[in-house]
C-alpha cells in the first residue's frame, strides 16, 4: 500500500453491462479533503462509478479501496448521497429529515430517539439547517419546498451523519440557473467548514471548474463506430485545479469545451 | 360556444347535475309504484313509501315479539362488527405481508407467486370449506372477507413498496440504517396511506362477501335479513336495508378519505 493515504483507490476497474462495457482500465485516488468533479458525455459511466462507489454495484474487474481496505459492497453510514431527485423523505418534515441520520445510526431499534438524546440531536439538527439557510421552514413538508430547499435539506441532512466521503450525483441538475450559483456557494463553504472529502457528477463542465479542486473527464480512448459498446470509458483527463475558479484552464484544454 | 370538452361546471352546478339521477330515479320510482298499486293494491313489488315507513318502524323502532330486539339495529351491529373484524384484519395482515414482501426481494421471491395464486382463488368457491372447518358462526364469516380481501391489499402495498424510489431506500442505508430500521422508518410509512385506499378500494367486495356468508348461514345481520324475507316477497324491507347498507358503505369510504388526509398531511400537499 503507498505511504499517502488516498481516501479512495480505483485500481483497473471494469464494468461489463452484457456486451456494453462502459468502464475499463479506471485508475483514480483520491485524497482526504479533495472536491473532485467528475464529467463526461451521457453514457460514459460516470453514474456507475458513483454507483460503484456506494457499494451499489460491483466491479466486474479491479478492486475499490476505501481508506485503504477494500470498499464495502453495500450502501452504508461512510459515504452521503445527495441525488439529482429523491434525497429527502416525503413523510417527513424538514426537522424530520435531518434528525433521522441522527436517529437510524443511533436506534437500531426503533429507529427513534427520546427524551434527553432527542432533545440533543433535535439541537444538532437545527444548527445544520441554520447553516443550509433552513431553520425557519424546519415544520414545512419537502412537498412545499421549492427544488432548491429541497437539495439545501438534503444536504443538511448527508452531512449530519458527518461521512467520511460525500456523494453527489448531479445534485444542481435540475435548478435555475440563479439558484444553481447560491448552491454552489453553498456547497463550497459547507466543504471548507466541514473539511469534507466530495466526489460530484456534473454534465455541466462550468460547474465543475467552479466547484472542484481537482477535475477528472471519463471518456472513451477507443472507439469502434461498428461497435459502439465495444470500449469503455476512463478517466482521459486529470486536473488539479486552483481554487478558486481558475477559468485560464479551461480555454487550455479546448476539447473538453465539447463534453 | 365552447367545446364540450372544455366546458366546467360551476360549484352550484355541479351539485345540481350530482343530485339529479337520484331525484329522477326517485321520481320515475313512485310513479311507477303509483301506476301498480292503482291497478292493484296488494301488489308488493314496488311498495308505497308509506309502506317503507311502517316496515321500517317496524324493524327499527318495534321490539321484536320473539326475542324482544330491534331487530333493525341487531343486524346492523352484527354485520358492522363482522365486516370491521374481517377488514381490520385484512389490513393488518395485508400491510404486513405487503411490506415484507415488497421490501425483501428474497421473501418476495419465495413467497410472491404463492400470494399471487391465494388471490385468483374465488373466495366464494372455498366458503364451503370455511363453513366445514370454521363452524357456521362468526369465525367463518370474518375468514371468508379475510380470505377475500388480505391477498388483494396485500399484492396492492407490494407494488406500492416497489415504487418508492430505489434513492430513498440507499440513502437510508447512508444514514446508517440496518434493514428493520429502514422498514420501519421509511417504507411502512410510506406504505401507509396506501393502505387507505387499498382498504377503500377493497370494501366493496368485503360487503359482498359479508352478505353472502350471512345470506348462506346466519341468524341475523343485514345480509341474512334481506334473504330471509326475500320469501315474504318483502320488498318493503328489502330496499330500506339495501339503501342503508349503500349508505353505510359510502360513510366508510368517506370517513377512510379523510382519516388518510388527517393522518398523512404530506400527501395531501404532494397532490
Amino acid at each position: 500500500m503507498s505511504g499517502h493515504t488516498a481516501l479512495i483507490e480505483a485500481r483497473n476497474v471494469w464494468k461489463t453491462y452484457g456486451d456494453q462495457v462502459v468502464l475499463e482500465r479506471l485508475d483514480l485516488s483520491i485524497a482526504e479533503g479533495e472536491f473532485c468533479a467528475v464529467v463526461g458525455a451521457s453514457g460514459c459511466g460516470k453514474t456507475t462509478f458513483l454507483r460503484m462507489l456506494l457499494g451499489e454495484e460491483p466491479p466486474d474487474r479491479g478492486q475499490i479501496l476505501f481508506d485503504g481496505t477494500p470498499l464495502h459492497m453495500e450502501p452504508d453510514a461512510g459515504r452521503s448521497i445527495v441525488f439529482q431527485r429523491y434525497s429527502v423523505f416525503p413523510h417527513l418534515t424538514v426537522l424530520g429529515n435531518v434528525l433521522l441520520g441522527l436517529e437510524l445510526r443511533q436506534s437500531p431499534l426503533l429507529g427513534r430517539l427520546f427524551g434527553g438524546a432527542r432533545r440533543y440531536a433535535r439541537g444538532k439538527a437545527l444548527e445544520m439547517l441554520a447553516q443550509v439557510g433552513l431553520d425557519h421552514a424546519q415544520h414545512r413538508y419537502p412537498s412545499e419546498l421549492s427544488g432548491g430547499m429541497q437539495q439545501r435539506l438534503a444536504l443538511a441532512q448527508s452531512l449530519i451523519v458527518q461521512p467520511r466521503l460525500l456523494l453527489l450525483d448531479e445534485p444542481f441538475g435540475a435548478l435555475d440557473p440563479g439558484i444553481r450559483a447560491d448552491m454552489h456557494k453553498l456547497v463550497a463553504a459547507l466543504w471548507r467548514e466541514h473539511r469534507l472529502t466530495v466526489l460530484m457528477i456534473t454534465h455541466d463542465l462550468k460547474e465543475g471548474f467552479a466547484l472542484g479542486t481537482r477535475l477528472f473527464v471519463f471518456d472513451k480512448v477507443r472507439v469502434d463506430p461498428q461497435a459502439p459498446g465495444a470500449y469503455g470509458s476512463r478517466v482521459t483527463y486529470d486536473l488539479p485545479l486552483k481554487r478558486p475558479e481558475d477559468r485560464a484552464l479551461s480555454a487550455a484544454v479546448p476539447a473538453l469545451a465539447m463534453a | 360556444m365552447k367545446r364540450l370538452i372544455n366546458l366546467q361546471p360551476s360549484r352550484l352546478s355541479a351539485m345540481m347535475l350530482a343530485l339529479l339521477p337520484f331525484v329522477l330515479v326517485f321520481f320515475a320510482y313512485v310513479a311507477t309504484s303509483n301506476a301498480r298499486l292503482e291497478a292493484n293494491p296488494n301488489d308488493k313489488l314496488l311498495p308505497a313509501m308509506t309502506s317503507f315507513g311502517e316496515a321500517m318502524e317496524r324493524m327499527a323502532l318495534t321490539p321484536s315479539k320473539r326475542s324482544g330486539e330491534l331487530l333493525f339495529w341487531r343486524d346492523s351491529a352484527s354485520s358492522l362488527r363482522r365486516l370491521a373484524t374481517g377488514v381490520g384484519v385484512s389490513a393488518v395482515l395485508g400491510l404486513v405481508i405487503g411490506v415484507t414482501l415488497g421490501a425483501l426481494p428474497l421473501l418476495a421471491a419465495g413467497l410472491s407467486p404463492f400470494v399471487a395464486s391465494l388471490s385468483l382463488i374465488p373466495p366464494m368457491a372455498i366458503l364451503p370449506i370455511l363453513f366445514i372447518v370454521f363452524g357456521l358462526g362468526e369465525l367463518s364469516k370474518v375468514v371468508l372477507i379475510v380470505f377475500g380481501i388480505a391477498p388483494v391489499i396485500a399484492r396492492d402495498i407490494q407494488g406500492r413498496v416497489r415504487e418508492i424510489p430505489r434513492q430513498l431506500i440507499v440513502k437510508a442505508q447512508t444514514l446508517g440504517a440496518n434493514t428493520w430500521v429502514v422498514i420501519l422508518r421509511v417504507v411502512l410509512p410510506l406504505a401507509l396511506p396506501r393502505l387507505i385506499d387499498a382498504v377503500r378500494l377493497t370494501l366493496g367486495s368485503a360487503w359482498l362477501f359479508l352478505i353472502a356468508a350471512e345470506a348462506i348461514a346466519a341468524t341475523d345481520g343485514l345480509g341474512y335479513r334481506i334473504f330471509l324475507v326475500r320469501r315474504y316477497l318483502a320488498m318493503d324491507v328489502i330496499l330500506p336495508y339495501v339503501l342503508w347498507i349503500t349508505l353505510l358503505a359510502y360513510a366508510m369510504d368517506r370517513g377512510l378519505r379523510l382519516l388518510g388526509r388527517r393522518l398523512f398531511p404530506w400527501q395531501a400537499v404532494s397532490a
